[in-house]
C-alpha cells in the first residue's frame, strides 16, 4: 500500500450516479465524511474497494468513484474477505446496516471479526429496516412499535459493540451521523488499523425511525450525553467539561469533578490499546453518556498477513516448483 | 510365491468388507495401488457408512471397498465380486447376496461367534447353516493368527487387532500373485515414527501371505497380466484428488492465483483437503463459516481477479443458490463443483446419485443460466475441472461442474498429463489499450464481457446484484434493457457450444438404439453397450460431458438412431431436459435411485428389453 500523499480531493471519490437516499437521511453525511477521508488514507483510487450487502446503506458503493461491489443480503463480509484475500494490497471497505450485519448476516459478521481480516466495516445503525419499509431490526429498542411489531417488540436488542468484543474484535469505534469531523477521523484511524475495524455509526432514518437518537445527538443534550474518548486522555465530558467516569466496584459511575472531593486525577484514563477488553465492554454498554470515538484498538496480526506468511513458508519447503512436479509425484509407473 | 503353477486370468473383482473401523478402505487402496504398479487397468468403488464409527458388528456399520483389476480394459468396479473378504458376520450378511455361486469367500472365523452372527441379523450360524455351501470357502481364524504372528512384539491388544487387515491383505496378495513391496513402502512411511506398529503390520502382511500359500487358499494362485494400455507414465488417481489438480493446473495455465472458498461436506471435502496441501502454489484455501460464505468469498476473489472456485455437495448447492445468481448477474468467472450424493435433504451423504441436475440447471431465482458440465470418471475429473476453469475465465460465466460420490471416491489409472500439453487459458480481461472501456461491453463472438479488477487504474467501476445497464453496468430498471439482458445472458451461455467438443458416439454410429448417459455412469454404460455388440441390433452410446449448452451436433446424432434410451441415477432429470431442449425426439428412460452405481447387468437387461419391443 502506498503511503505517499496523493493529490486527491473529496470530489475525486464522487461517482456519476445520482444519490437516491431520502431527503434528510443520515447517509448523506456519512457519504460526505467518507469522501473526505479517502484523500487522507494515502491509497490510490484503483486500490480501494467498497463492498456492501442489501439495504439502504448498501447502495453506498454506487456513489463512490472507486471499485465497488453491491452484493446480496448479509454476505458482504464474505465477499469482502474474498476481495481482500485475492489482493491483500487493496483497501477494502464494507458498508452495512443493522439488519444486514446483525440479522441475516450475523454469522458472517462474527466470523469476519474472529478471523480479523483487514477490512473496515461501517455499520449504519438506525435500529430499523428502511428499504423494506419499517420493520423492527435486531437493534430496535425493546417494546418499540413498528410495522411488524404493532403491539411492540418482544425481542431483546443487540448492542453491536458487545457482539464485536464478544467475537474478540480488536477495533471498535462509535460515531454519530451528526458529527462529520468525528466520523472522518475514525475512518482514517480504521484504515490504519491492521485487522477488522468495526465502526458503528448511529444513523437517523428520517422516514421510519426519525429522531431515535436525539437523546444522544440532540444539539441541546449532546455535550452532556456523549463521552468522546481519546486514547491516553481522561474520560471527561459534559457542557462544563466537569463530568467524568470512575470505576465503582465492577461498575462505571458518572461523577462530577469538584464535588465530593473528586478531582481530575480520579477520572479513568482511556486505554484503547489494552488487550483485556473488560473496560472496553463496560464503555460499549454504557447507556448514558453514550460513548463515542475509538473504544478499542489493539494491534495483532491480521488474517491475510498470516495467510501470506504461511504460503511463503510452505513454498520454501515444498519440493514442487510447478504443477507438473506434483502430477508426477508419488507412486507412478511407466507403460512402454 | 508358492510352488503351484500360477494361472493367468483376465480380470477379477475383489470386495474387502468389515467393520467401519477395520481398515477396509486402506486395505482396498493398497491392493489397488499394488495392482496399478503392475500395469493392470483398475476401477474402484469404496462404499462406507456416513457414521465415522457406526455400531460395531452390525450391517449398518459395514464398510466396503470393491476393486476391479484387469488385463482387459476395465470401466466399472464390477457388478459382483469374484472374491469377498468378510472380516465379520455383518460384512458377510451385507454382501453375500451379491456373490454368485462358485465364487470365493474369505472369512475371519474369529468373528463368527453366536453374538456376532446374531448381531449381524442371521437366524442361525452361517458357518453351519448351509448358506455357504455353494461357495469356495476360505475360513481362516484371521484375528487369532494375527495375534500369534505378532506375539512377542509387545503390542497391546488394540494394535494387534488393528493389524488383522494386513493379514487379510497378505492372503489376497498371495492369491493373485501380487508383490508386497508397494504396501511395505507405504507402511515404512506411514509408521516411520512408530517402529513397533510398523513391524506388527509388516509381520501381519507377510504372515497372511505365507498362510495363504500354506493352506493353498485357492487351488492355485492366479495372476492378472498388465493391461494393454497406451504407453506413458501413469499414476492411480481418485476423482476428488484429480479435481483439485485440474484446478491447480488451470490456475498455472491461466497465470492466475487460485482461490477456494469452501465448507466441509461429504463427499466433496477431499477437494478442500487436497488443495489445502498445496498452498505452496499460492493457492488460497479458505475454509469459510458456511456454504454461503464459501461461494460469496469466491465471488469476491473473482471480482478481485483470482481464478475462484467453491466446492460442495447437493445440500450445499441449495445454500449457494442465491449467490450463484449474483455471479450470473455480475458475469464473473466462477467454478462451482457439486459432488452429488443421494438426496433430498441430508439424504445419503456417502452414497452416489445424479439427482442434482435440475438444481444445477434451474435451482435459482429468476432466469439464471450457468454452464453445466459433468465428469465421467475419476481421471476425467482432472480434465473437466481444467475445462470448467477455462470456460469460466474465457466466457466470464459461472460454470457448474457435476461429479458424484462414485466418481469422487473411485480411482483409476491416469496417464499423467503435462501442463504443456494442456490447452491455453486466456482470461477475458480488459486491456490497457481499450478505449472507453465499459463494464458490460462484450466480445462479439462469445458475448463475454471484459474483466477489469481492482488495481487496474482507470477501470474503477461498480457492479452488483441489481439489473445492469447493457453497456455501462449501472443499475437499470428499464423494461427493455431487462429483457435484453436476460436474452444476452442466456445467449452467452449457449454460445459456449461453439467452443466445446462435439458429441461422440461409442459403439455403432447409427442404428437401432442410442443409449444416452451423462456424468459418472459412463463406465457402466460403455461396458453394457460393449456387451451388446454380438446382437443383430445396432447399439450406440452417446455420453454427455456438456449438458448446458448441449453439444452442437446433438440432434444430428439423435437422428441416426431409431430409439433413444436415457439412463440415469435419478428419476429422469436429463431426459426431462432433453424433452424440453429437443422435443422432436422420443425418449425412453431407465432410472435407478438406490444410492449405488448402475450394474452392467441391469443396463444390458434394460437395453435388451427395449430392443425386443416393436
Amino acid at each position: 500500500m502506498s503511503v505517499e500523499t496523493l493529490e486527491y480531493t473529496a470530489k475525486d471519490f464522487s461517482s456519476d450516479q445520482e444519490v437516491k437516499w431520502c431527503p434528510g437521511c443520515g447517509d448523506y453525511a456519512i457519504l460526505k465524511a467518507v469522501q473526505r477521508a479517502m484523500p487522507m488514507i494515502g491509497v490510490k483510487r484503483e486500490n480501494i474497494v467498497f463492498v456492501s450487502g442489501i439495504g439502504c446503506s448498501s447502495r453506498f458503493p454506487y456513489y463512490m468513484n472507486t471499485f465497488g461491489f453491491h452484493g446480496i443480503h448479509g454476505r458482504a463480509p464474505a465477499l469482502a474477505t474474498g476481495v481482500k484475500l485475492a489482493n491483500p494490497d487493496l483497501s477494502v471497505w464494507q458498508v452495512t446496516g443493522d439488519g444486514d450485519a446483525l440479522a441475516i448476516g450475523g454469522n458472517h459478521f462474527i466470523h469476519l471479526i474472529r478471523r480479523n481480516v483487514n477490512i473496515n466495516v461501517m455499520l449504519f445503525n438506525n435500529r430499523i429496516y428502511g428499504l423494506t419499509k419499517g420493520q423492527f431490526s435486531p437493534t430496535t429498542n425493546l417494546g418499540q412499535k413498528t410495522k411488524s411489531s404493532p403491539q411492540g417488540t418482544i425481542d431483546n436488542p443487540f448492542n453491536p459493540g458487545e457482539l464485536v468484543l464478544g467475537a474478540n474484535g480488536y477495533f471498535f469505534a462509535r460515531a454519530t451521523d451528526t458529527n462529520p469531523k468525528g466520523m472522518t477521523e475514525i475512518f482514517v484511524e480504521a484504515e490504519k488499523h491492521q485487522g477488522t475495524s468495526i465502526i458503528e455509526i448511529l444513523q437517523n432514518c428520517v422516514i421510519f425511525n426519525k429522531d431515535i437518537f436525539t437523546d444522544v445527538t440532540g444539539k441541546d443534550v449532546k455535550l452532556d450525553n456523549q463521552l468522546h474518548l481519546e486514547h491516553g486522555k481522561p474520560m471527561i465530558f459534559g457542557s462544563q467539561s466537569n463530568k467524568g467516569l470512575v470505576l465503582n466496584g465492577f461498575k462505571l459511575e458518572v461523577v462530577t469533578i469538584g464535588e465530593n472531593g473528586i478531582t481530575e486525577d480520579d477520572i479513568l484514563v482511556h486505554d484503547a490499546h489494552e488487550e483485556d477488553s473488560t473496560l472496553h465492554m463496560m464503555l460499549v454498554k454504557l447507556h448514558m453518556p453514550a460513548v463515542m470515538g475509538i473504544i478499542r484498538s489493539v494491534k495483532t496480526d491480521s488474517f491475510e498477513v498470516r495467510m501470506k506468511r504461511q504460503v511463503e513458508e510452505v513454498a520454501k519447503k515444498s519440493p514442487y516448483k510447478s504443477v507438473n512436479d506434483l502430477l508426477v509425484s508419488g507412486e507412478t509407473w511407466e507403460i512402454k | 510365491m508358492g510352488t503351484t503353477a500360477v494361472k493367468e486370468i483376465d480380470k477379477v473383482v475383489i470386495k474387502f468388507a468389515g467393520d467401519s473401523g477395520d481398515g477396509m478402505q486402506l486395505t482396498g487402496t493398497q491392493f489397488t495401488g499394488t495392482s496399478a504398479m503392475l500395469g493392470n487397468d483398475i476401477a474402484t468403488f469404496p462404499d462406507y457408512p456416513a457414521e465415522i464409527r457406526a455400531p460395531q458388528g452390525t450391517v449398518a456399520g459395514v464398510s466396503g471397498f470393491q476393486v476391479h483389476i484387469g488385463h482387459a480394459h476395465i470401466h466399472t468396479p464390477g457388478d459382483t465380486p469374484d472374491v469377498l473378504v468378510a472380516m465379520n458376520a455383518a460384512a458377510l450378511k451385507a454382501n453375500i447376496k451379491d456373490v454368485q455361486k462358485g465364487k470365493t469367500i474369505i472369512l475371519d472365523t474369529d468373528n463368527f461367534h453366536r453374538k456376532d452372527w446374531e448381531k449381524a441379523g442371521f437366524d442361525e450360524d452361517p458357518l453351519v447353516s448351509g448358506i455357504l455351501r455353494d461357495f469356495h470357502m476360505v475360513e481362516a481364524p484371521i484375528t487369532s493368527l494375527t495375534r500369534t504372528a505378532l506375539e512377542g512384539l509387545g503390542l497391546d491388544n488394540k494394535s494387534i487387532i488393528r493389524s488383522k487387515n494386513m493379514f487379510a491383505l497378505g492372503m489376497v496378495y498371495w492369491m493373485f500373485s501380487r508383490p508386497l513391496e508397494y504396501t511395505e513402502r507405504f507402511l515404512d512411511s506411514k509408521f516411520a515414527n512408530k517402529p513397533e506398529i510398523h513391524e506388527g503390520n509388516v509381520k501381519a502382511l507377510k504372515a497372511g501371505y505365507h498362510y495363504a500359500d500354506t493352506i493353498e487358499a485357492l487351488s492355485s494362485a492366479s495372476t492378472i497380466l498388465p493391461a494393454d494400455m497406451e504407453s506413458g507414465l501413469y499414476k492411480n488417481v481418485m476423482g476428488n484428488e484429480a479435481t483439485a489438480w485440474g484446478f491447480l493446473a488451470a490456475a498455472e495455465k491461466a497465470g492466475k492465483e487460485l482461490f477456494l472458498g469452501s465448507y466441509p461436506i461429504t463427499p466433496a471435502t477431499d477437494i478442500l483437503h487436497e488443495l489445502a496441501k498445496h498452498k505452496h502454489f499460492g493457492a488460497k484455501v479458505f475454509q469459510a463459516e458456511d456454504e454461503i460464505a464459501g461461494i460469496t468469498s469466491a465471488i469476491g476473489a473473482s471480482f478481485a481477479g483470482d481464478l475462484a472456485i467453491t466446492t460442495t455437495s447437493g445440500p450445499g448447492l441449495a445454500l449457494k443458490g442465491e449467490a450463484l445468481g449474483l455471479a450470473v448477474m455480475t458475469e464473473l468467472p466462477l467454478v462451482v463443483v457439486d459432488v452429488q450424493r443421494g438426496g433430498p435433504s441430508t439424504g445419503l451423504p456417502t452414497k452416489t446419485e445424479q439427482s442434482d441436475l435440475m438444481q444445477a440447471l434451474y435451482g435459482r431465482n429468476g432466469e439464471s443460466p450457468v454452464v453445466v458440465i459433468a465428469a465421467k470418471s475419476p481421471a476425467d475429473c482432472f480434465s473437466m475441472a481444467f475445462r470448467a476453469s477455462k470456460i469460466a475465465l474465457e466466457h466470464m460465466t459461472p460454470v457448474l461442474l457435476l461429479t458424484d460420490g462414485y466418481v469422487a471416491n473411485g480411482s483409476q489409472p491416469w496417464k499423467i498429463l503435462k501442463t504443456e500439453d494442456l490447452e491455453d487459458i486466456k482470461p477475458h480481461e480488459a486491456e490497457k489499450t481499450m478505449q472507453n472501456w465499459q463494464p458490460y461491453e462484450r466480445d462479439v463472438d462469445s458475448l463475454a464481457r471484459y474483466w477489469a479488477y481492482p488495481g487496474m487504474a482507470g477501470y474503477e467501476h461498480r457492479i452488483g446484484g441489481l439489473e445492469k445497464d447493457e453497456l455501462t453496468g449501472n443499475v437499470s430498471y428499464v423494461p427493455e434493457n431487462h429483457q435484453k439482458m436476460i436474452n444476452t445472458r442466456e445467449e452467452k451461455v449457449q454460445r459456449v457450444a461453439n467452443y466445446i467438443p462435439e458429441l461422440e458416439v461409442d459403439g455403432e454410429q447409427e442404428g437401432d438404439l442410442l443409449v444416452v448417459s451423462w456424468g459418472g455412469t459412463y463406465g457402466s454404460l460403455l461396458t453394457a453397450i460393449n456387451q451388446c455388440t454380438g446382437l443383430d441390433k445396432k447399439v450406440g452410446l452417446a455420453h454427455f460431458s456438456y449438458i448446458k449448452p448441449l453439444p452442437r451436433n446433438t440432434a444430428e446424432v439423435f437422428k441416426k438412431f431409431k430409439k433413444i434410451l436415457v439412463c440415469e441415477l435419478n428419476k429422469g432429470q436429463f431426459v426431462k431436459y432433453l424433452r424440453g431442449e429437443l422435443p422432436e425426439f422420443t425418449y425412453q428412460q431407465f432410472n435407478k435411485t438406490q444410492g449405488l452405481p448402475f450394474r452392467v447387468i441391469e443396463l444390458t437387461h434394460a437395453i435388451n428389453q427395449i430392443l425386443e419391443e416393436k
